[in-house]
């Protein structure tokens, strides 16, 4: 596992609690698992992602992501229709850990509510997060 | 007691290291108002000279071949099983070892499975198997539980010539989940109604069972048809997995889920278990599959080697979201089903069905030549339902008496089947034999 | 210094049984074909299943050599926590194989099996003796199936009420089976937090416990290896509000004598006889799971059951209440055979040595190697004892490095990752019929791994080597599975 420092955790992007990061693309948002929560999960082995066309709320599951020993789910970190998925990951479920924040993109949502993207993370506050929790595990 | 290895001098030096001065003391966390106070009230140890007579006497009491001709199948069939199945499936590494969770030493288990997993497609001619359910029964159970999270419809129509054993259990693992469960009738011809599924809709899927409860091969092609008109999965059941070395398979009728006893291929009938529950479907709907499932791979020199694998569907990782509640199956019984079917070859698997069918067909022919009724004019495979006169229970009483079990009257589970039997034939069953019953019959 | 127990055989590579065979072989002697041919209709007949033809040599060579790359309790040390690999007496088996066991028809008339129906009436008794309870079925087939039979008795009691609740209280130290099993009875799981000593404690429950709670499903012993001291308080708790208590028996192995289930406020019960009661699991199955219960719960038990009338015996389904069937017929019989004969060589007294011993052997463990790995609750044990890597982790070592070079060093790993409160757990039952020579030898063999693990953690990293394969890669296996060939 890496260690906080060897985390990559961009300037332009926002994240959510459950790791997810969200990045405003013209008037769609991108999104995808943060280097953390690839990170933790290891070797991507399967991706399930949602019908384009579904509106899903802020903080509802929009997608299962699993490991060999782990699955999680994955949470809009702001509401939307889902105007694309990326359909690559069926196939090749191991681009979200070798290139999460680019290849390894899930979803596009068009947003319901732009602000909703101000209630998330931004770098320097997951990272602080993430420094709380590895903290605490530790203890 | 020879089990356990520990000497007083052992005991003693260990509770020194423990730091207590008892064996009692090591309970220290167990309340006082927990503690059992009396010692228990079971019988006195036997020796092991003294437990064969014990088990042996036992044993003795039980009816079975050759002294007994018992002609009656009904989900447990009499087949011969070849003592190297046996032998090998003694062996103590298969015997005494857990589920592979450890694949670089449970290699022999995880081949035996995949093995195991792909003869079951071949015989039923499906995309993959699972490692086992508990029995034909609670296969059904967790086939038609799959196809209400496929469809997420709440509606099952199950054939009422279904094993009546295996309805019962549908229904006690359906029942808390409000599931509707309708049976389908069956027709004059031994078959089921499948035009009693028109008009009715949102099904999640149609089962039946082929051969069926009276020994009647289903129409699967009417199946797969009826299902794909309503977006429902068709889930063939079966008891008597040996029909399959004989009968088009299932898949080739392009079944969705395709569950059922697998105890014919050389598991011993053991008082209706431990047998096995046979599991297979197709690929695209892996993921919302019950049970443990063994994949072929390699390992970090490259070599050829098995493990356990999706195994995020399971209870261990996805807890009350699995796909089923299953951990321990019946792998053992699964593994000699392998050995069993690697024994027959499939000119062997063949032969022995087209034997099992021939020999049925004499019982049948010598019945009617007899004067009794076969009730169902489909054709059957290793079972049929003989009309009888109506005092036909003193006779059956009668070759009880001889030792002969001449069928398992149906009254009991249908009603209206008053005087009818269903017989059940096999290899083991010589011509002699049947001879003797249909006289015996006749008197 | 000993040597280290694991050491390199003589192995055969075996290729798959397709792989092999020769046309027109065959290992099955033909039953002699003494009837005519039966006209069969072409259109049924499909084509002949694609079976590898084998000679009963090719077949009896492949098994033996698959059967060689296995690890059982007869090999070694099986310590795998929770599990209870306790030896699996030989004369049982031959008792399951006793023909006239072994060829019994289930449907015969009661009179063909008195001695069938006898052995399971017996084995009813002493498992209810055994646990304090008032009435046992065998029916299910392993655990998990008892799991979900035991809590659709809670469901069916509570229907009978005229009450639907839909929570499940469940401990965070709990099987995954547990929740699997209430989930299928359509109850929500809530999770209950142990506390620092690794037990529920009554608070916890109080706080999630109310009316729309069914019951609570407590593994006592639980998974870390500790009794569940506030049992009887969590009982009242639960019962206070109508709930039930569902206790899972996995870990019976440790206070069989000990302590009596049906007078601590358990209401319903499962025992796991291919753990506790000594039979083999088979790789994976056949187990069994009966499930006892309190007077209450009685009535909805499955049919049929068997019943005694002036020492004959028949099965009866004449239970208006019973919740029906679980398994196409009584449960796996043959595995209850082996329960049976345990019970009957042990006797009571030695079924609570058992449990001592058990007890003891895991103590003799967790105290001979909490200064070698992190014992993160160090209190005394029952059957088993929870270590983790966190004092290796700083060497790059893991949970798994350690299991895998347990194996080179001849031992089977213990349960690892489980229970998941302790992070990269390490979960050793070693059960009762290990030797302390043989537990020296485990002791000694961990204090090695742990030096190598400082000193040369490349033998960990790199470990299994004298396996039959090294490490597999189980991503591939997943990403493009291959079921089937």
């Amino acid at each position: 596992m890496k260690s906080i420092d060897e985390l990559n955790l961009p300037e332009n992007y926002r994240y959510a609690e459950d790791h997810e990061w969200a990045k405003l693309e013209g008037d769609k948002v991108r999104v995808g698992l943060d280097d953390y929560a690839q990170d933790q999960l290891q070797a991507i082995v399967y991706v399930e992602l949602p019908q384009v066309g579904d509106s899903i709320k802020k903080g509802e599951p929009f997608g299962v992501v699993e490991s060999v020993k782990a699955v999680v789910d994955c949470y809009m970190p702001v509401g939307g229709e889902i105007i694309a998925v990326n359909t690559a990951l069926v196939d090749s479920p191991g681009l979200v850990n070798e290139s999460p924040y680019d290849e390894g993109w899930m979803i596009d949502i068009k947003p319901t509510d732009l602000t909703e993207m101000d209630t998330l993370y931004t770098r320097g506050s997951i990272r602080e997060a993430i420094l709380k929790k590895v903290t605490k595990e530790g203890q | 007691m020879r089990y356990l290895p520990h000497t007083d001098d052992d005991i003693s030096a260990m509770l020194k290291v423990v730091g207590v001065g008892s064996l009692e003391e090591l309970f220290s966390t167990v309340p006082e108002d927990c503690r059992k106070k009396e010692p228990f009230n079971l019988p006195d140890p036997l020796t092991e000279w003294e437990l064969n007579r014990h088990m042996a006497s036992l044993a003795d009491t039980m009816a079975t071949m050759p002294e007994y001709k018992v002609f009656v199948g009904a989900g447990s069939y009499e087949h011969f099983v070849p003592s190297s199945v046996l032998s090998l499936l003694g062996r103590s590494e298969f015997v005494t070892s857990y589920t592979p969770y450890q694949p670089e030493v449970s290699q022999g288990t995880l081949q035996g499975i995949f093995e195991y997993q792909t003869l079951i497609c071949r015989l039923l001619g499906m995309e993959v198997a699972n490692a086992s359910m508990y029995d034909g029964a609670s296969a059904l159970a967790e086939a038609l539980l799959m196809a209400t999270r496929i469809t997420k419809k709440k509606k099952v129509a199950i054939s009422r010539l279904i094993h009546p054993h295996y309805r019962e259990v549908v229904k006690t693992y359906l029942w808390p989940t409000g599931y509707e469960v309708v049976e389908l009738p069956y027709l004059e011809s031994g078959r089921t109604d499948l035009s009693a599924l028109d008009g009715m809709a949102e099904l999640a899927a149609i089962a039946i069972q082929s051969p069926n409860f009276f020994g009647c091969v289903e129409d699967l092609a009417a199946l797969r048809e009826k299902a794909s008109e309503r977006e429902a999965m068709s889930i063939a059941s079966f008891t008597e997995a040996l029909a399959y070395g004989l009968l088009r398979n299932p898949g080739s009728y392009e079944a969705d889920i395709v569950c059922g006893e697998g105890q014919s291929l050389g598991i011993p009938q053991s008082f209706g278990g431990p047998s096995l529950g046979i599991f297979a479907s197709r690929m695209k709907y892996v993921r919302s599959m019950p049970g443990r499932l063994v994949g072929k791979t390699v390992d970090m020199a490259g070599k050829q080697g098995f493990v356990l694998t999706l195994a995020t569907r399971e209870q261990h990782i996805r807890r009350e979201r699995a796909t089923s509640n299953i951990c321990t199956n019946q792998g053992l019984c699964a593994l000699g089903a392998a050995i069993y079917m690697a024994s027959l070859g499939k000119h062997g698997l063949r032969e022995l069905a087209k034997l099992n069918y021939d020999k049925t067909g004499y019982l049948k022919g010598r019945l009617e030549e007899a004067g009794f009724k076969v009730k169902f004019d489909s054709p059957t495979f290793n079972e049929f339902v003989v009309e009888f006169p109506s005092n036909f229970e003193r006779t059956y009483k009668r070759l009880l008496d001889q030792k002969i079990v001449a069928g398992l009257p149906l009254a009991s589970y249908y009603p209206e089947l008053n005087n009818c039997y269903l017989m059940g034939v096999t290899e083991t069953k010589t011509k002699e034999d049947m001879g003797i019953l249909v006289k015996g019959i006749e008197s | 210094m000993k040597e280290i127990l694991g050491t390199t055989g003589l192995v055969m590579n075996e290729p798959l049984l397709w792989e092999k065979g020769g046309n027109g072989r065959c290992g099955f002697s033909m039953p002699r074909r003494d009837v005519e041919s039966s006209p069969i209709d072409e259109g049924l007949v499909g084509p002949v299943p694609d079976f590898p033809e084998l000679s009963e040599v090719d077949v009896v060579r492949h098994y033996t050599r698959l059967s060689q790359w296995n690890y059982g309790v007869d090999t070694g040390m099986y310590p795998l926590g929770s599990c209870t690999m306790k030896y699996n007496p030989k004369v049982n088996e031959k008792y399951a194989s006793l023909p006239g066991f072994t060829g019994a028809h289930p449907l015969l008339p009661p009179s063909m099996v008195q001695g069938a129906l006898k052995l399971m009436y017996d084995l009813e008794r002493f498992l209810s003796e055994i646990t304090g309870m008032d009435t046992t079925t065998l029916q299910p087939a392993a655990g998990a199936q008892g799991e979900l039979m035991g809590t659709m008795l809670i469901y069916a009691f509570l229907r009978s009420k005229g009450e639907h609740r839909s929570k499940f209280l469940i401990p965070d130290t709990a099987h995954g089976t547990n929740p699997a099993s209430v989930s299928l009875c359509d109850f929500h799981p809530i999770p209950v937090k142990s506390n620092e000593d690794g037990i529920l404690s009554p608070e916890a429950v109080a706080e999630v416990m109310d009316e729309d709670v069914a019951g609570i499903l407590v593994t006592n012993p639980n998974t870390l290896g500790f009794f569940e001291e506030n049992i009887r308080e969590i009982g009242e708790i639960v019962h206070g509000k109508g709930g039930l208590v569902y206790c899972d028996g996995a870990n019976m192995n440790a206070v069989m004598g000990i302590v009596e289930m049906g007078k601590i406020g358990v209401d319903v019960m499962h025992l796991n006889l291919h753990k506790t009661f000594s039979t083999p699991h088979g790789g994976g199955g056949p187990g069994s799971g009966p499930v006892c219960v309190k007077k209450h719960l009685e009535p909805f038990l499955p049919v049929p059951r068997v019943v005694q009338e002036e020492g004959t015996y028949r099965l009866s389904s004449e239970y208006p209440d019973s919740i029906g069937k679980v398994h196409g017929f009584y449960g796996n019989f043959g595995v209850m055979i082996k329960a049976y004969s345990y019970i009957m060589s042990m006797g009571p007294e030695n079924l609570k040595k058992a449990s001592q011993l058990a007890v003891l052997n895991a103590n003799y463990v967790k105290e001979s190697l909490k200064t070698v790995f992190n014992l993160p609750y160090d209190r005394p044990c029952m059957h088993e004892c929870v270590f983790s890597d966190k004092k290796l982790n700083v060497h790059k070592i893991t949970t798994l490095d350690v299991a895998k070079r347990l194996i080179d060093c001849g031992f089977h790993p213990p349960t690892i990752y489980f229970p998941l409160v302790v992070p990269g757990a390490i979960m050793v039952e070693p059960t009762e019929t290990e030797s302390k020579e043989t537990l020296d030898e485990f002791i000694e063999t961990c204090k090695i791994i742990a030096n190598e693990a400082e000193e040369t953690p490349d033998l960990l990293h790199d470990a299994p080597k004298n396996a039959k394969v090294q490490r597999l890669d189980e991503v591939t296996a997943a990403r493009q599975p291959c079921l089937a060939d």
